[in-house]
């Protein structure tokens, strides 16, 4: 029963990658089901939570609102392109010092919006952590040790997330 | 997830007028779907009706923000992320660039649209009430052209909107006049993010040696759609603010706001604070405050 | 052991055991779980929230001979799930008690299809009328539960209330009440199920407790212990939202499994997960205080009602708990608390973070400041003047014989906040701005473990086994669902033994490989298992000495060695505990009285709030917390557990509210039920005072609920200081400000300029 359903070239995390589903699959199903990257995780469905968040060509998007058919040609990252080979990122590195993860589920999420944040802003004040992080919510945490590790990568930090291709503005 | 992809249709025409050819060709067939921030809610809740879709995401001709003398033009597919980085609508627009802000979360503002936010039609929607108060005018393209008409037009009833099923919402038009005019926009939401609108009130009002000479007052989720108060805005209108002034564009409001009673808020909380904004802005106009 | 030696690992931030994994996206919740011939599973749910099932029809225009189909009729065992009571079904049978019950099961390959499956099921119903309230329950003129709608009563007394009241010099009552509150753990219920007539049932799931879900499948089926296996996959979040409902959904799943013939994946979305699972109990607390005329309690007449929901689930044990935590951390001679849990149709409620203490803390806590008002004394020198101290006994005549410090955390607090400064200065600032602000605090404790003879009850027995890979391995079937499970015991353990924390590793939550030491609840985790740990690492230091000649000091490298010599000689080398009683700890069940926790762990939590007067929100602007929970056996973990539970009870207090219509969740998604976001949090203040605990692993006492029980109160308090209205019912929305603030008179007055 595919007929009919284009076939999707998106990048992700460096990779070039092709599916075919229906054009209305959420990006964050075919991240999920297809490629079988499961880091990204869905917990409402609504682009409420913030723990399917990805980077799609450098802007921070809810992957559970994102019709496959307008990711094609898209430079997508995830949570498993954080890491390069055994070392984690700085982001990665201080949420484990700080303590920014306790369940985990929120966590690609979380660090995906930090990866965001600090390209755009690499020394944001609080306000503006709050803020860039204020479509991830956490119910372990209370969000207190989440931005200690942002503030703690910041010091950690300087050129990693630049390196990305096409970072927004 | 509830919906059921493969029973959607979605094509992405590769510009402008291949996407007004197609909703021409079979009008009110095909449902817009821009950054998505409304219909894939519906999709994953089971409630997307829409069959087909057809996709302005990449249609490069309707994300802009233009300069012109008198106008700025920001075509319906600037993101709110667009607005809230454009200088020009931060310095001439600041109450525009303030409810972009306030679209969800940074996630959302990078999909979410300005034509989007105006035809889903939600009456607590966050652009329409500063784009009420800065005159807006919308315009739209169709295969048989463009048109205007003045956004206070454009909501007809609760998520109905004056656009023909063969057209697109191609440019919300704002009138460079505001430089000079004081300016509030606050929303009461459930929390500090990610919150729908309790309510919400915009205005803009031009002083002239302590007396009104230009008001206009906006609202969310104190009508069906977002609407100007223009009974209000009468109260004010050549007139200096006094405290029975204050009083009587208060009750007023009262008089005019429709709200409702819904899953979020109540009408009596809607209209007091309603009133409890308006109050505030006219205690900011006597005192002279800068804008807020 | 030495509780105040010191300690290399314990007590330090080691790094979160399994946080690489989770920082990686490499964690395996079991949505991210995949199968070979995988089948989706999904439940069919009552539409009404009372009533007789007339009929159910299946729409032609779906085939389905390729769906298998559950129902009650197809339960080999019991159809109930089993926690204290039987009378929760696993599937409605013939009637539904609550909207949201599940009647049907079905499965298909294809999730898709299993959806539309879902929605071409008709049921006819004969409603019959359900009530919704502890009031209308009370009023037993529709009785939907047993003979009276009570799940569960208790009496408590201590001395003769009714002789106080005439010697009083004052008498004050007041109501309080509390709402439900969902989890909103971020990751959903799911499980996956597989049966096979060789292996058995197994399923894998997101929960807390292994070893409930077992017991009550081997109900549910008929089966032999052996023939169940559970394991717990990496869990986003529970908070007690995990505690009993997994039960019911590893019964469907595998129903559905065993009839199928396939494994299968339920895995709810946010919309059902909301409807249809457990939430905290709605709380109706009144309280009837004498005092002297210093202000010293004489007597604390307390009523406590909860309204259970449909089925008795948990709710006997959460208003035990509510019971035991009613008359506050204060010394008073004479108390009598009559407490009460109603069945109404609602979704049945069950554990959460507190158990029944969040309720009666508020309630309490609330009170102290009414009475401290209605008689003209400060709230904090009200408290002084009552807080219980060393030797002091509790309303079931407990004997506090571990050092009580409240007035040490109540100076901690009020000294970190700036309290009396603040006070002052809001009161000056408050009378020209819109913006009036208050302080205001709570002071309380937390029973750690299980009341009273619980932990004799559970028997739990936990420990330790060496691998050949030559890693020590902890055997225990508690969880970790990010308050640091496997941190703190693979701490514990490395300690114990000397060995280095990568030594160290957590034997998977799986019934086939792990003891049954008890659910990972009731703050118990440290303090009872931990020190089963301690106590088998001790075991199997003394069996290496005497059968494999380890030496009184060795390395690390010594210590596998001898491992490796009694493995040889002697098979595997394990060692396990089972649970002790604390000496001295009598509790009478039929009393109420005695020694009703072994520990407590104490608080004192200072609030500072703003209320804006243009839109009646009330925000927290900051918070502290000050406690005391024994030895903090890992200050990250623990400093987060403080923030996470002060965020929920900030949630409790000012956000979150379920919205009932028709006794089902109307506001059942994200964008209505309303968490607090990284914008709304507070600035918090965390700060330790430690007193090990001689009976608990390493002298720690039990941390994770304590946290959700302050914010609520002291955030009322507060509220109370900043514009002298009394609010006593949570969740305090905008709109409840506004109601009660605004008078006919306010709206039309002019505002002076």
């Amino acid at each position: 029963m595919n007929k009919g359903w284009p076939t999707i070239r998106l990048a992700v995390n460096g990779e070039m990658r092709a599916v075919r589903t229906p054009a209305m699959k959420r990006l964050l199903d075919v991240l999920r089901e297809d490629l079988h990257l499961t880091g990204t995780k869905e917990g409402c469905g609504e682009g409420e939570c913030g723990s399917c968040s990805v980077r799609m060509n450098g802007e921070l998007v809810n992957s559970c609102l994102v019709p496959i058919l307008q990711a094609e040609g898209a430079s997508i990252e995830t949570v498993e392109g954080l890491a390069c080979d055994a070392e984690l990122h700085p982001l990665q590195k201080a949420f484990l010092d700080c303590g920014g993860a306790q369940c985990g589920i929120c966590t690609p999420g979380m660090l995906m919006a930090a990866t965001q944040l600090l390209a755009q802003n690499p020394h944001p004040s609080m306000a503006e952590i709050r803020e860039g992080l204020a479509g991830n919510l956490c119910r372990c945490t209370g969000f207190i040790r989440i931005f200690e590790s942002v503030i703690a990568a910041t010091a950690n930090s300087p050129g990693r997330t630049t390196e990305q291709a096409t970072d927004a503005r | 997830m509830r919906g059921n992809a493969g029973a959607h249709e979605l094509i992405a025409p590769a510009n402008l007028a291949a996407a007004l050819e197609l909703i021409a060709a079979a009008p009110g067939e095909w449902t817009p779907i821009a950054g998505g921030t409304e219909l894939m809610v519906a999709h994953a809740a089971g409630r997307l009706t829409a069959n087909k879709l057809v996709s302005l995401w990449r249609i490069s001709e309707l994300r802009f923000i233009d300069e012109a003398p008198g106008a700025i033009a920001i075509g319906g597919g600037t993101t709110f992320s667009d607005l809230r980085a454009s200088k020009l609508v931060a310095a001439e627009f600041p109450l525009l660039a303030r409810s972009a802000s306030w679209i969800g979360s940074i996630a959302n503002q990078a999909r979410a649209t300005l034509g989007g936010n105006l035809v889903n039609g939600s009456p607590a929607a966050d652009s329409p009430p500063a784009l009420l108060v800065y005159d807006a005018e919308i315009e739209f393209i169709s295969v048989r052209g463009k048109r205007r008409i003045p956004y206070s037009a454009f909501h007809t009833g609760y998520k109905l909107n004056a656009m023909a099923n063969d057209e697109l919402l191609f440019a919300v038009n704002l009138p460079r006049r505001f430089r000079q005019h004081r300016q509030y926009l606050r929303k009461v939401g459930t929390r500090r993010a990610m919150a729908i609108a309790k309510v919400a009130l915009g205005a803009t009002a031009l002083m002239q040696e302590g007396i009104v000479r230009e008001i206009r007052i906006a609202a969310a989720s104190l009508a069906p759609f977002p609407m100007r108060l223009q009974q209000t805005e009468s109260i004010l209108l050549g007139q200096e603010i006094s405290p029975t002034k204050i009083h009587g564009a208060r009750s007023a409001l009262l008089a005019e706001a429709k709200p409702i009673d819904d899953i979020r808020s109540t009408a009596q909380y809607r209209k007091n604070v309603g009133a409890n904004l308006l109050e505030e802005f006219l205690l900011e106009l006597c005192s002279g405050n800068a804008t807020r | 052991m030495n509780t105040c030696a010191t300690t290399r690992i314990v007590g330090t931030p080691v790094p979160r055991k399994e946080g690489v994994d989770k920082l990686l996206g490499r964690a395996r919740y079991v949505d991210d779980i995949e199968m070979d011939g995988l089948w989706h599973g999904a439940t069919v749910r009552s539409s009404i929230p009372r009533g007789l099932i007339r009929s159910i029809g299946f729409d032609r225009k779906v085939d389905w001979n390729e769906f298998t189909v559950v129902t009650a009729a197809d339960i080999p065992g019991q159809n109930h799930v089993q926690l204290i009571a039987a009378d929760q079904p696993c599937l409605a049978d013939g009637k539904v008690s609550h909207c949201d019950e599940a009647i049907l099961l079905i499965a298909h390959a294809d999730k898709q299809k299993v959806r539309e499956a879902v929605n071409s099921v008709r049921i006819e119903y004969e409603p019959l009328p359900p009530i919704f309230t502890i009031e209308e329950s009370e009023e037993q003129k529709i009785v939907i539960w047993g003979s009276d709608n009570i799940f569960k009563s208790f009496l408590l007394e201590k001395g003769d209330v009714e002789s106080a009241w005439a010697k009083a010099a004052h008498i004050v009552e007041g109501e309080y009440r509390t709402g439900a509150q969902e989890h909103l753990y971020i990751e959903n219920n799911g499980m996956i199920a597989a049966y096979s007539a060789e292996k058995g049932l197994t399923v894998w799931g997101s929960l807390q407790c292994p070893y409930y879900v077992h017991r009550s499948l081997v109900a549910v089926f008929n089966l032999s212990e052996d023939k169940v296996r559970v394991i717990q996959t990496e869990t986003g979040g529970a908070f007690g939202g995990k505690e009993d409902y997994p039960s019911t959904l590893a019964a469907h799943a595998s129903l559905l499994a065993m009839k199928s013939g396939h494994p299968v994946k339920m895995v709810y979305d946010r919309m059902e997960d909301l409807a249809a699972t457990t939430k905290r109990h709605p709380s109706r607390v009144r309280h009837r205080t004498a005092l002297d005329k210093k202000g010293k309690l004489l007597a604390m007449d307390i009523e406590v009602a909860t309204d259970g929901g449909a089925y008795s689930t948990l709710s006997s044990t959460v208003l035990s708990r509510a019971t035991l935590h009613s008359a506050g951390p204060y010394v008073c001679p004479n108390v009598r608390v009559r407490s009460c849990s109603w069945a109404t149709n609602t979704v049945p409620y069950g554990a959460f973070r507190g158990f029944g203490a969040p309720q009666a803390i508020f309630a309490v806590e609330r009170h102290m400041d009414e009475i401290a008002v209605a008689i003209g004394i400060d709230p904090i020198e009200l408290r002084r003047r009552n807080f219980l101290h060393d030797g002091d006994t509790t309303a079931t005549e407990q004997v506090m014989r571990e050092p009580v410090i409240l007035d040490k955390l109540l100076d901690r607090a009020l000294t970190e906040s700036s309290y009396e400064e603040k006070r002052a200065r809001f009161a000056r600032e408050n009378r020209h701005n819109p913006v009036k602000r208050g302080m205001g605090i709570a002071a309380f404790y937390h029973g750690s473990g299980f009341t009273g003879s619980g932990e004799r009850y559970l028997n739990s027995l936990a420990g330790i086994d060496v691998t050949t890979e030559g890693k020590l391995r902890v055997l225990v079937a508690n969880t970790e669902f990010g308050q640091g499970t496997n941190t703190i015991l693979t701490q514990i353990a490395a300690e114990a033994i000397g060995l280095d924390y990568n030594d160290v590793i957590m034997a998977p939550a799986d019934t086939s490989i792990v003891p049954n030491s008890g659910p990972t609840v009731a703050s118990r985790t440290s303090m009872v298992v931990g020190r089963l740990i301690e106590r088998a690492c001790a075991q199997l230091i003394a069996m290496l000495s005497e059968h494999a000649e380890l030496d009184e000091q060795f390395t690390t490298a010594e210590f596998f060695a001898a491992c490796d010599r009694y493995r040889a000689a002697k098979g595997d080398v394990v060692s396990l505990c089972r649970y002790e009683a604390p000496p001295g700890i009598f509790w009478d069940d039929q009393k109420y009285r005695g020694e009703a926790y072994p520990a407590f762990a104490w608080s004192v939590q200072v609030a500072q709030v703003a209320v804006d007067t243009v839109t009646y929100s009330a925000e927290v602007e900051e918070f502290w917390s000050a406690q005391e929970v024994g030895r903090v056996l890992n200050p990250v973990l623990a400093g987060g557990q403080i923030e996470g539970g002060i965020a929920q009870g900030i949630g409790y207090a000012l956000y979150e509210k379920v919205i009932l219509q028709n006794g089902h969740m109307a506001n059942n998604q994200m964008t209505n039920y309303i968490m607090p976001t990284a914008e709304d949090v507070p600035p918090i203040h965390v700060y330790f005072e430690e007193i090990p605990f001689q009976h608990g692993a390493f002298g720690a006492k039990g941390i994770g609920e304590l946290p959700h029980d302050g914010p609520a109160p002291a955030i009322l308090n507060a509220i109370k200081d900043a514009i002298g209205v009394s609010f006593n019912s949570i969740p305090l929305l905008p709109e409840d400000l506004f109601a009660k603030l605004s008078t006919p008179q306010t709206l039309e007055e002019p505002t002076a300029v």
